[in-house]
């Protein structure tokens, strides 16, 4: 269970988190929706540890989230896939994949995790020599997730994975993070754009408007509301 | 015919030590973005180490290691306790760009006062393991001695050495990683202030070598003054620059371009012409091929 309290995150003068305050259940996939700059790519950088909170709390399990660092997280299960497509160009697919079990100190466990990734995404599989900066942006993004699968994560934070892809892709990887979730037993908070789709897969929804929470409720609830309809879905 | 062949033992073996000295700088400017002028300090302290070690012991094989242990830990040293709370505490406002380039020169000028108050007016000396008598090919003697031989083989180690561990190992993938992009680096589970600690470390190693060698290549003896020292660290820039700063390979490439030219010219046109060439052929491959002599466009290489 992920509890989050009233979290205030300011950059320098200006303030993206005015006390927000979100609950996701374990097994959860919960989609934050909400315009540019809203505030959404702040709360998974706060979450993650890549951002300092200014006040609030934050807690993963028995977990304090707040005030710890991205390298120690990753160790206690939460992986960020941060915004745009968050590989390593110069190196080579299979080397992006290593790298996130690097921790893990476990060859073994690291070789069996990158066969799942590779069964996931069979595309990687036939790209594995290749530098990453020669995929495509779909490529990429299943990349970062594979990436953070690696770590064997059990709150997984995705920064708008359907950024910048083809409508037939976007969902291809929608299908796949709703995939995951549900076979892993994975908690995921699913930061989108695109408010449609991510509702579609989602099991919870919460809108972010200027860094305060605006509508939460079940996904479908949601999808039907008139008002948030009008404002995020645009019909 | 002979007397090319020559130069160009002689332009190879120093371009070698060049090169050591050229991937001293790019591990540094990789793995923490800073322009290491103290390198040559490094480098330098290290040497005062491998002739102090030399004197015990009498071996240089046991003064080589120690030096570049020393070269690592006064490197790691350095990072951990000055370059590390200066670059938390600055931004990118032009003015803190400059703040660690000026920190390292500071730091040169410590080192260099420290050796001086320490070691006075004695020098270093670093007697040759091997003899600098060249081989005896069909009458002539040929500028490739047993110690010319040595230092190409010990470079050569060195870089099949770093090599293995860039690409083969997990410290290669991490050091790699940390340089490209930190954030998705932590985001990994990487360490990167330990893994840019180590960088700096593997850095001192090999700025260590390439002074120990450098001297014995030269004079055989150092003072914190010595010209050798500043030649290196100047060559070791240039070499870096022209080899696109940014990957090992460039800065062997740059390297041994360096030597071999500066090499020609000392032989065909005299000393007075050496420094200045080594500039003209910087801002050449700064004017011609800014990415530097392997660099790929807008890319960098592992
Ligand atoms: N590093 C920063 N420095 C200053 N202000 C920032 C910084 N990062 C974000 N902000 C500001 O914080 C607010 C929230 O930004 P954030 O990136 O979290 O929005 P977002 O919801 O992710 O937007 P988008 O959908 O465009 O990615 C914005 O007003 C933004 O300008
Ligand atoms: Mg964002």
């Amino acid at each position: 269970m992920l509890r989050i309290k009233n979290l205030v995150v300011d950059h320098g003068a200006i303030r993206a988190l005015h006390g927000v305050s979100i609950s996701i259940e374990k097994g959860q996939l919960a989609a934050v929706i909400g315009a540019n700059g809203a505030g959404k790519t702040t709360l998974l950088r706060t979450l993650s540890g890549l951002n300092k909170a200014t006040d609030g709390s934050a807690t993963w399990g028995d977990l304090n989230i707040l005030h710890s660092k991205p390298e120690s997280l990753v160790r206690h299960g939460i992986s960020h896939v941060s915004e745009g497509k968050s590989v390593i160009p110069e190196l080579t697919v299979s080397e992006n994949l290593e790298l996130g079990a690097l921790w893990r100190r476990n060859r073994k466990e690291s070789a069996q995790s990158k066969k799942e990734v590779v069964d996931l995404f069979p595309r990687l599989g036939e790209r594995l020599s290749q530098r990453a900066d020669s995929l495509s942006g779909g490529e990429r993004q299943m990349l970062a997730i594979g990436r953070s699968m690696m770590a064997k994560p059990q709150l997984l934070l995705l920064d708008e994975p359907s950024l910048g892809l083809a409508p037939l892709v976007v969902e291809q990887i929608f299908q796949s993070i709703r995939d995951l979730t549900t076979s892993l037993g994975l908690t995921v908070l699913l930061v989108e754009q695109n408010a449609m789709g991510a509702l579609k897969i989602a099991d919870i929804g919460i809108v972010l408007n200027l860094g305060s929470i605006a509508a939460t409720g079940s996904a479908a609830a949601l999808r039907d509301d008139p008002a948030v309809r009008a404002a995020y879905l645009g019909f | 015919m002979f007397e090319f062949f020559n130069t160009l033992l002689i332009g190879i073996t120093a371009g070698s030590i060049y090169s050591l000295m050229a991937i001293a700088i790019v591990l540094v400017w990789r793995s923490t973005r800073v322009v290491n002028f103290a390198a040559g300090g490094i480098a330098l302290a290290s040497t005062f180490v491998g002739t102090t070690i030399l004197e015990i012991t009498g071996s240089f094989w046991i003064a080589l290691p120690i030096a570049m242990l020393a070269g690592a830990a006064l490197s790691a040293f350095i990072e951990f306790f000055f370059l590390r709370p200066l670059l938390k505490r600055s931004g990118e406002k032009t003015q803190e760009i400059f703040l660690p380039i000026i920190a390292t020169l500071g730091i040169l000028g410590i080192i260099k006062s420290v050796l001086q108050f320490v070691y006075g007016d004695r020098i270093g000396v670093l007697t040759p393991p091997l003899s600098d008598r060249g081989f005896i090919v069909s009458g002539e003697s040929i500028a490739l001695s047993p110690l010319r031989l040595m230092i190409l083989g010990i470079v050569l180690l060195l870089m099949i050495v770093l090599t293995l561990v860039f690409q083969r190992t997990n410290l290669g993938l991490s050091l790699r990683a940390a340089s490209f992009s930190p954030e998705i680096s932590r985001l990994s589970g990487i360490r990167v202030d330990l893994i840019r600690t180590l960088g700096w470390a593997i850095s001192g190693a090999a700025g260590a070598t390439a002074g120990i060698l450098q001297t014995t290549n030269g004079s055989g003896s150092v003072s914190p003054e010595a010209f050798e020292f500043s030649l290196l660290l100047v060559f070791g820039f240039v070499a870096a620059v022209i080899g696109g700063i940014e990957s090992l390979v460039g800065a062997v490439a740059g390297g041994l371009t360096l030597g071999v030219i500066l090499a020609i010219i000392l032989m065909y046109f005299g000393s007075s012409l050496v420094f200045f060439a080594a500039f003209v052929i910087l801002i050449l491959v700064l004017f011609l091929r800014p990415n530097g002599i392997v660099g790929v466009k807008g890319g960098r290489r592992a």
